[in-house]
């Protein structure tokens, strides 16, 4: 089919088509994700071509999205669940923690729970209150759930059929910001693994890491840094649970430098898990203590200070300045 | 017990009542199958609690009391009826053919689950209040999908009732028409809390509020258990709905081994409910209608004696798991976690690794 170029929504569109056209079992539930497609348009036109036993309008209680899906998972069937955004989540956090997650190891391996929730998170919309938040590392934290992440449409289009086809449940983090940004898509080859990390640009000074909305802000970093002279290698994590360590590892061997970038606030975060890890892995390697540049300790703030709120350019490049600033 | 809405078949003293919607046509033989059912289900529940008292468990959860009531559920279920059970559904996993042995692995604290799920029908046991009837419609809504004539059925009881799982589940089985029973075994107590504290209405009446069916049955009386289960199941099958039962019923015993109920209800109450004793009812009717004499009683009380002495035999021979055990099926997949957990386990000599 060749290579095509479509925003990242349009991506996942395709992305869930294909994974519906392929398997049968494949039902998508969320609310208003019928026929308005989604409050971001992700689900447009699917519940028209699949119907409506397979592309459920559900009754607004995540709980029960994500409750019922358990149950259809035990009768073999694989929902996508649609969170309409990360801040409404939390009402199922009890099924997601205490079911999804346990459910495997309570039946000894005889329930299957092939679901994917997926979760439009981080900021950068001019959303009110509980539409831009960052809750990944409270589901990495839980053993029994796969965490990923996708930034670019290419990995969009594949990473979500790859959920769909895994057998373990997966939380799908999609970078709401970054939705609307065009990018090319093979059509025929998934790029990578599902829980792979990969290099977006190579350099040699500072190893910096991130995933999501993220990664696109420390390519531009990156950029403005090689104009000041600071070569930046660019990580994108893309599984968060667990960690593909081997790249981070062999970056920061070479460059003997990490600054982890993330909208979370730092406290228990990804970034924490990244930075000790590599710690642990790379200590001789180091020349610099690995660096978070993070949300801030405080409640998601009003949108029209998120820019303040969340990893710039700048606080990118002074990070790496820090990491730098370190004699060995 | 005088409450017009509850549907009743059989008096505490084992007389027939009439209804005009029930009518109980099990033979003679069949009543006593649900007698010798509730009998065995009885002395496993009194040897697994003395196994507790022994030290051999680490907590047992009593269903003395509410045997009528799992067991008429249990009996009126179809092989491919999927069952989603709390923790204290021990007659329900019973009729569903689960060993005995199998249901006390929870409590040997050897495993979180204890049977193959898929092979039995049932689901293994929830302990978070209510989250199971969300797997139910869940489960329901895969039946619709496939366009079998099979029916899911969920237990859970009057303290569950106030979890918004539950009335999500409510509201979800009615908007998708799902077919599902919901089984509400009002015990009077949620551990120290009463039932009246959960509901200012009878719980069977708050179906008709999420647009469904529901029914109050004496949940001491097996035949009416089975009857009203037994239409609520065949009606879900052929597209008719949902439907609540509340099966009210009284727990005898202890919420848990852990629990002590003299310090939040009097014995007076206990006593009220030993006069409406779900097996000395069906006794009294078997005698009386069936002229069953005491030695088939008496072969039956062997019969669950020996079980009985079965089930220590197993429960005792329940060694400690090999630590590294609680590595499998955390995932499906290979995780390098997993991996890595497995290997300190072997490298510190916790475990051989193979098993």
């Amino acid at each position: 089919m060749g290579p095509k170029t479509m925003t990242m929504a349009k991506a996942l569109n395709d992305g869930l088509r294909r994974a519906m056209e392929k398997d049968k079992k494949v039902l998508l539930m969320g609310e208003d994700i019928g026929k308005l497609g989604g409050v971001f348009r992700i689900t447009d036109g699917l519940q028209k071509d699949f119907g409506e036993d397979r592309v459920i309008d559900a009754p607004l209680a995540e709980s029960a999205i994500v409750g019922t899906a358990v149950g259809l998972a035990i009768r073999g069937y694989r929902t996508v669940c649609e969170i309409q955004f990360d801040g409404f989540v939390y009402p199922a956090f009890d099924q997601i923690v205490s079911q999804v997650a346990k459910l495997r190891k309570r039946s000894e391996g005889s329930y299957t729970m092939g679901l994917v929730i997926r979760l439009p998170f981080q900021g950068g919309i001019g959303a009110i209150e509980h539409h831009s938040e960052s809750p990944e590392a409270y589901f990495a934290q839980t053993a029994g759930l796969r965490v990923v992440s996708c930034s670019t449409p290419n990995d969009a289009y594949w990473m979500i059929q790859q959920a769909v086809e895994h057998d373990d449940p997966i939380i799908f983090c999609e970078p709401k910001s970054r939705y609307w940004e065009k990018g090319e898509v093979d059509l025929d080859n998934p790029p990578h693994g599902l829980f792979d990390a990969v290099v977006r640009r190579e350099g040699s000074d500072v190893t910096v890491i991130g995933y999501g909305s993220s990664v696109k802000t420390i390519l531009r970093a990156a950029e403005t840094g090689a104009i000041e002279g600071r070569s930046l290698e660019v990580i994108d994590a893309r599984s968060l649970a667990p960690l593909d360590l081997a790249p981070m590892v062999k970056s920061v061997e070479k460059t003997g430098r990490l600054v982890v970038v993330q909208e979370a606030p730092h406290m228990a975060s990804m970034g924490s898990e990244i930075v000790a890890e590599l710690t642990e892995r790379c200590f001789y390697s180091l020349r610099a203590p690995g660096i978070r540049v993070s949300g801030y300790h405080v409640p998601y703030p009003p949108s029209r200070i998120e820019d303040e709120y969340r990893p710039s350019v700048d606080r990118i490049l002074d990070a790496v300045d820090r990491v730098m600033g370190y004699e060995s | 017990m005088i409450d017009e809405e509850l549907v009743q078949l059989l008096t505490p003293e084992g007389e027939r009542v009439s209804h005009p919607d029930y009518k109980s046509v099990l033979s003679g033989e069949e009543i006593f199958g649900l007698y010798r059912d509730m009998a065995i289900i009885r002395r496993l529940c009194n040897e697994s609690t003395s196994l507790q008292r022994q030290g051999q468990l680490a907590l047992w959860a009593p269903v003395q009391g509410q045997e009528a009531a799992q067991i008429g559920a249990g009996r009126a279920l179809a092989p491919m009826d999927f069952t989603f059970p709390s923790y204290r559904e021990h007659g329900i996993a019973w009729c569903r053919g689960v060993p005995p042995e199998d249901m006390l692995r929870v409590f040997r604290a050897v495993s979180n689950g204890g049977w193959d799920p898929q092979k039995y029908r049932h689901a293994v046991p929830t302990i978070v209040l209510g989250n199971q009837a969300l797997h139910a419609v869940g489960y329901a809504m895969g039946i619709q999908r496939d366009g079998a004539e099979e029916a899911a059925m969920t237990f859970f009881g009057d303290g569950a009732s106030s979890q918004g799982d539950v009335l999500e589940s409510f509201v979800w089985a009615a908007s998708f028409n799902a077919p599902v029973v919901f089984f509400c075994q009002n015990n009077q107590w949620g551990i120290s809390t009463p039932s009246t504290l959960q509901s200012k209405v009878p719980l069977y009446l708050r179906a008709r509020g999420f647009g469904f069916p529901g029914v109050r049955v004496d949940g001491n009386d097996v035949l009416a258990v089975y009857e009203v289960t037994k239409r609520a199941l065949e009606n879900a099958r052929v597209g008719g709905g949902p439907t609540l039962i509340e099966a009210f019923t009284y727990r005898m015993g202890a919420h848990t081994t852990s629990d002590d109920p003299t310090r939040y209800r009097i014995d007076a109450e206990v006593e009220v409910w030993k006069h409406r004793d779900p097996v000395e009812r069906v006794k009294a009717l078997l005698v009386r209608e069936h002229n069953m004499k005491s030695a088939a009683f008496d072969e039956v009380g062997v019969e669950a004696d020996t079980m009985a002495l079965k089930l220590r035999e197993d429960v005792l021979a329940m060694g400690r798991p090999d630590p590294i055990t609680m590595f499998d099926n955390a995932y499906a997949a290979p995780h390098p976690l997993i991996e890595e957990g497995r290997r300190e386990m072997i490298e510190l000599g916790i475990s051989a690794g193979a098993h």
